[in-house]
């Protein structure tokens, strides 16, 4: 029942012809034609999100001092940055504290500076060797006097989230941000019917080489992201009810722009980093175009309390996005005010930024190199009696 | 009539004496608390709607001020860097006020700071660190 290929789709972007909407429009025209006209009319259709993404960084090198060093221990505006790698290479973590500025400023910050152009200080110690003598070396840099800047983030565009709550008496500063004590909010984050993967929920044109909109540039889906759970239990329209898929993306540092990639700090909680995602979908067929019309009315989480420390938070109910966008959902028969974490307004920009560049010609679809898994089964990680761990430690030197 | 709203800051082992009572008693101002934070050995702040006569509202300062009281006058609430927002809306997950919120259409955070109980929550919620204390506003001449 294919409606057109993705060559024939590339063709029209090539001549500029190709009829691209955002998953917000694709709703309406659904709803107003119908699926099968809509499957003809309608060639891509972009999506986008614009959160908090913890599990971000860049790779960087930064060229060869004279006389050179090994880098061992590497401080980017006194945020450490991994120094495990060849002489110059390092990757700077978004959530890494400064030594200096505590939760304030943190690895997201650097890569903000770093792209708005912003000079950093650069210091880093080693060891000396015969090949590289230094041992100590203390300078500034900026994007474009090193040699690569890329981003490479684990784990981003999660396919869902839960949404979060406090029973307890107290306020709770957390990465869903601040909760207030016995249920005060209601707190999530999502762009909703307009999020990369809640429109491709079985992932048949995400994966992995997929091109999308990074950060403000061309970038791409370099792997499943790590916690990738496409095993959840979904709703009957494919949709999964809580966290599932994720995404490793990949994209140039040095074209990205600071209006989407934004360092955070969730109050005493940690740093972050904003991270803006689009991601094209070619409508193949109907059920593609039914899948991307999927409203926030048909998308379901959980709300889990916070106030428990565990991995398994009691599940305190089920909501829709439509009712969470409303703005109040009911907790326990009370009214409980709710706010989003993701910027929506963002998300919009991004789908529209992306709209334009496929209109304009250029941007080409991409097949997947390779799906994405369809199974998965992530572990806990269980602790083990500490003798034992400590033979494991120990077990090369017997 | 003259209507303010006034923030007063006390210092620590100020928070004995009843403020209120008498500005309501000696100088027959109609007040409205909007926030109170008043811990006994600990700075204290309490933001209230302050309605009266403007001699009233002037000797009210003095007799504050007299007590060992900041007193100011609130205009700026808190100060919003419109440049550093991202628009998110977790701010509007804590303002007791409703001064912050979301416009439901296209979704911009819209602040009105004549709702702003200045309670300041907001400044730790904001993972951009885009909102800012107005340092209690301007003083009351």
């Amino acid at each position: 029942m294919s409606v057109k290929s993705l060559e024939e789709i590339n063709e029209r972007i090539h001549k500029k012809k190709a009829v691209v909407v955002t998953a917000e429009e694709i709703i309406r025209i659904v709803d107003e034609k119908g699926p099968a006209e809509a499957a003809r009319e309608v060639d891509v259709v972009t999506t986008a999100t614009f959160g908090a993404m913890c599990s971000s960084g860049a790779f960087l090198n930064f060229g060869h001092a004279d006389p050179p060093i090994k880098m061992g221990k590497i401080w980017l505006n006194d945020v450490e940055a991994y120094g495990g790698l060849a002489a110059v290479d390092t990757y700077i973590g978004a959530t890494q504290p400064s030594e200096t500025r505590g939760l304030e400023y943190g690895g997201a910050h650097v890569i903000e500076d770093l792209i708005a152009g912003r000079p950093v200080k650069l210091r880093a110690t080693s060891y000396g060797t015969d090949c590289y003598p230094r041992t100590e070396i203390e300078t500034v840099i900026t994007k474009d006097e090193i040699n690569e800047a890329y981003l490479y983030n684990p784990r981003n565009a999660y396919q869902n989230y839960a949404a979060a709550t406090n029973t307890s008496d107290r306020t709770l500063y957390t990465y869903m941000g601040v909760l207030q004590p016995r249920c005060g909010n209601v707190t999530y984050s999502t762009s909703g019917e307009l999020s990369p993967l809640l429109k491709d929920p079985y992932y048949r044109t995400i994966g992995i080489g997929t091109r999308i909109f990074l950060g403000g540039t061309q970038g791409f889906v370099a792997w499943p992201g790590t916690q990738h759970n496409p095993s959840r239990p979904r709703a009957e329209n494919g949709v999964p009810l809580q966290n599932a898929a994720t995404l490793a993306v990949i994209g140039n540092l040095k074209e990205m722009s600071p209006r989407f990639i934004r360092a955070a700090t969730f109050e005493r909680y940690g740093v972050s980093m904003y991270v803006g995602i689009g991601i094209p979908i070619p409508i193949l067929d109907e059920e593609m175009v039914r899948s991307v019309a999927v409203k926030n009315s048909e998308i379901f989480t959980k709300v889990y309390d916070y106030s428990v420390p565990s991995r398994d938070r009691p599940c305190l109910g089920r909501v829709s996005y439509a009712e969470l966008r409303r703005g109040s959902i009911t907790l326990n028969g009370r009214e409980v005010p709710t706010a989003p974490l993701s910027s929506l307004k963002v998300a919009r920009e991004i789908a529209d930024v992306l709209k334009g560049w496929i209109a304009g010609g250029d941007f080409l679809l991409t097949q997947p190199v390779a799906q994405l898994p369809a199974t998965a089964n992530p572990k806990g990680l269980e602790v083990k009696a500490g003798s034992q761990a400590a033979n494991v430690a120990g077990g090369g030197a017997r | 009539m003259k209507r303010i709203k006034a923030l007063l800051r006390f210092p620590p082992n100020r928070a004995g004496k009843p403020i209120t009572y008498h500005l309501v008693k000696d100088y027959d101002l109609r007040i409205n608390i909007l926030h109170a934070e008043v811990a006994a050995n600990r700075v204290g702040v309490l933001v209230m709607d302050v309605e009266g006569q403007e001699e009233a509202i002037d000797g009210a300062t003095r007799f504050v001020r007299d007590e060992g009281v900041e007193f100011h006058i609130v205009e700026s609430a808190v100060s919003w860097d419109r440049d550093r927002c991202i628009d998110c809306g977790a701010c509007t997950a804590v303002c007791p006020s409703g001064a912050l919120s979301l416009d439901q259409k296209d979704w911009s955070l819209v602040f009105t700071p004549a709702d702003c109980f200045v309670c300041e929550s907001c400044l730790k919620a904001c993972p951009m660190r885009a909102i800012a204390p107005a340092i209690g506003g301007t003083p009351a001449s």
